[in-house]
Formats: structure tokens, C-alpha cells, sequence
């Protein structure tokens, strides 16, 4: 991790799972054989606070250009970081194939429900109800269709060696969330397939809430409807 | 018996007020200043210093690795 503050918002879920990645990473000794793919979003800065090698994909094309990253340096360890807006929408299509394939890298998915580099707008993943800038009334299964699972759908693709879903909001949870993460990373490296680790996340900014509020209402909300992991 | 004591390092100036630290620690030991820091966030200090037992959630969820903490054993 680089000494430099990071731009996100306060309370934002990214600041966290970023530190649990570098330190995963160096707990590993892999910062000079690291190469990271950042998506379009809000962590698209992600190459100025983890100190190892990095692509910037195109919008939802992280997997694809991953892909790429990993069969031309197998030796590397490979992973993409993206949000809701860019794996679970523009990059469902890149996303699934990816998974499909069984490459060899970690696709980490932080699912704050929303877009919220842009503003708060509806993403696949808001939930029903969901009040977002693009849904002031609330999202509506009629007009909006339903909240999308991306992880569970992935996890059924027999290229998929590991789906884990965490969360960091809380003490217990960042000790599992960093499990979650290493064990990935190792999977990457034994060639077993892909890993999915979702996150599921609070954008205070976008929810139009405190970041303390925030956390309460994905503990609430979104909770129940994308479930944790054990481990 | 030996006891456990922790020991906080705050970098007021990284903070950024989020709050999120405050439910992570058992014994609210920790608080959002009154005054705010160079960015005009409320920073956090330790208000109860001597309770901290050094347990490390609060700089496990605060995602702008503001505190660091030392843990100390004492005989008492
Ligand atoms: C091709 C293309 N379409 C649209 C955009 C606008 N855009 C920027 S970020 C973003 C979505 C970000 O949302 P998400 O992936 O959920 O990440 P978050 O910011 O919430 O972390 C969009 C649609 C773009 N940059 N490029
Ligand atoms: S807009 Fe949302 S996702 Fe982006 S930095 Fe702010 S809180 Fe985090
Ligand atoms: S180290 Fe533990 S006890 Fe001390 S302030 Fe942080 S959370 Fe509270
Ligand atoms: S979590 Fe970090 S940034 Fe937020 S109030 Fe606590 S110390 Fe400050």
C-alpha cells in the first residue's frame, strides 16, 4: 500500500478491501509478480494506492483483458477489481465467459448495489424497493426487473473452483474477508479455476446516507438478500 | 496477572470522521473529536485511552488506515 490518501468517500467499503488486497499480497511476497486489473468506477484509481503492476481495463472488460494478462504470463498472479456497474452489467457477457473458461485468475466484485462513481443510479444489483437516483420511486420489478445475483450465477459454471461472499464491515468480518482472499489468490496460483469473491459493500454517497447509517441498512437490507459466506 | 493494554496511534490528518471505527470497538474507547482536522473532518481521538485492551478492530474496518495499535503487557 502505497503512504498516499485514497480519494473514496468516508466509511467507503473500496478503502478496506483495497488495504485487505495489498496486505494479502505482500503476505505472500508477490508484490513484484502481482498484476491487477482495475474496472471502470470508483476504484478505477486502485494502480495509485496498491504498489504492484496493473492494467486499466475498459468499462466491464477487466475479465477479458485478465484473461489475456494470465495465458500470456502464467506465472503472474492475475486479478481483476470491479463493481456492480462494471462486472454485473456492460461485463456480464465478458464476466461469464471468463468463469466459463476456468482462467486462472481472481475476479474480486464489490457490490455496493449501485453506481456510484456516477452518481447513485440503479445498478442490476439494487434491490427491490431500492431508492436510487435513477429510481426516486423506488426500484420495480415491472419496469426494472429483478435485483441480479451475480455471484450465485457464476458460482454454477463449472470453471469456477470458488465463490465466497464477505463483507468489511466489522471486525470478524475483515478477519474472514482476508481468508477469503488468500485462499483465491492461492487457488489462482494451483491452477484451479477461477475465483469469485463478491463483497458486499456500502456506498454512502450514493444510498444518500451516513457511512455509519450505511453499514445498518446493508446489515438490514442487503443482507438477507445477497448472504455472507461462512468463510 | 498480566493484562493486556493497548496503545493508539491516530493520523488526524488521514481521517476522515466516517464513524465506521466507533461500533467496532467493545468499549468505546474512541470518539469523533469536536474539532475538525486540516480536510474539516471530525477526527478521532481516544477519549477513554485507559479501557483500550488493543483488540485492533477499530483499525481493521477503517478503511483509511488511520490508527495504529500497539499492545502492551503489564503485570498488575
Ligand atoms: C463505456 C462506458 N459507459 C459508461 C461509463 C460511465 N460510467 C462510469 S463509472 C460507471 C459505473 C460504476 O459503477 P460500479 O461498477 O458499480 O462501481 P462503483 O463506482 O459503484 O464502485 C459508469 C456507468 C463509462 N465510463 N464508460
Ligand atoms: S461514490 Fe460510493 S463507491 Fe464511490 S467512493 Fe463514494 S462511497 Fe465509495
Ligand atoms: S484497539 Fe480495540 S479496544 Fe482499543 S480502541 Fe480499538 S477497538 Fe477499542
Ligand atoms: S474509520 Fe478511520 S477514517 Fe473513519 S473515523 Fe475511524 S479513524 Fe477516521
Amino acid at each position: 500500500m502505497l503512504d498516499v490518501l485514497m480519494h473514496f468517500c468516508p466509511g467507503c467499503s473500496h478503502g478496506t478491501i483495497h488495504k485487505l488486497i495489498a496486505e494479502v499480497i505482500d503476505e505472500m511476497g508477490m508484490e513484484s509478480n502481482a498484476i491487477g486489473i482495475t474496472p471502470v468506477g470508483c476504484a478505477v484509481l486502485a494502480y495509485n494506492y496498491i504498489d504492484i503492476d496493473w492494467v486499466q481495463a475498459a468499462h466491464g472488460r477487466a475479465c477479458a483483458v485478465a484473461t489475456a494478462v494470465k495465458r500470456l504470463n502464467p506465472e503472474k498472479m492475475v486479478f481483476t477489481y470491479q463493481g456492480d456497474g462494471d462486472l454485473a452489467a456492460i461485463g456480464a457477457g465478458e464476466t461469464i465467459h471468463a468463469a466459463n473458461r476456468g482462467d486462472n485468475i481472481v475476479v474480486i466484485y464489490v457490490n455496493n448495489a449501485v453506481y456510484g462513481m456516477t452518481g447513485g443510479q440503479m445498478a442490476p444489483t439494487t434491490l427491490l424497493g431500492m431508492k436510487t437516483a435513477t429510481t426516486p420511486q423506488g426500484r420495480d420489478a415491472k419496469l426494472h426487473g429483478f435485483p441480479f445475483k451475480a455471484g450465485e450465477l457464476i458460482s454454477q459454471l463449472d470453471g469456477v473452483c470458488y465463490f465466497t461472499r464477505q463483507s468489511v464491515h466489522t471486525p470478524a468480518a475483515v478477519r474472514r474477508a482476508k481468508k477469503a482472499l488468500r485462499r483465491a489468490f492461492d487457488n489462482s496460483m494451483e491452477g484451479k479455476g477461477l475465483s469469485f469473491v463478491e463483497f458486499v459493500a456500502t456506498c454512502s454517497s450514493g444510498w444518500k446516507l451516513s457511512p455509519v447509517e450505511a453499514n445498518r441498512w446493508m446489515d438490514e437490507n442487503m443482507m438477507p438478500f445477497y448472504p455472507l459466506s461462512k468463510e | 496477572m498480566a493484562k493486556v493494554r493497548g496503545t493508539l496511534v491516530i493520523d488526524k490528518e488521514r481521517c476522515k470522521g466516517c464513524g465506521v471505527c466507533l461500533g467496532a470497538c467493545p468499549f468505546k474507547v474512541i470518539e469523533l473529536n469536536r474539532e475538525v482536522n486540516g480536510k474539516g473532518y471530525n477526527y478521532l481521538y481516544a477519549a477513554h485511552p485507559d479501557l483500550c485492551t488493543g483488540c485492533a478492530g477499530c483499525a481493521l474496518v477503517c478503511p483509511d488506515s488511520c490508527i495504529t495499535v500497539y499492545r502492551e503487557r503489564t503485570e498488575q
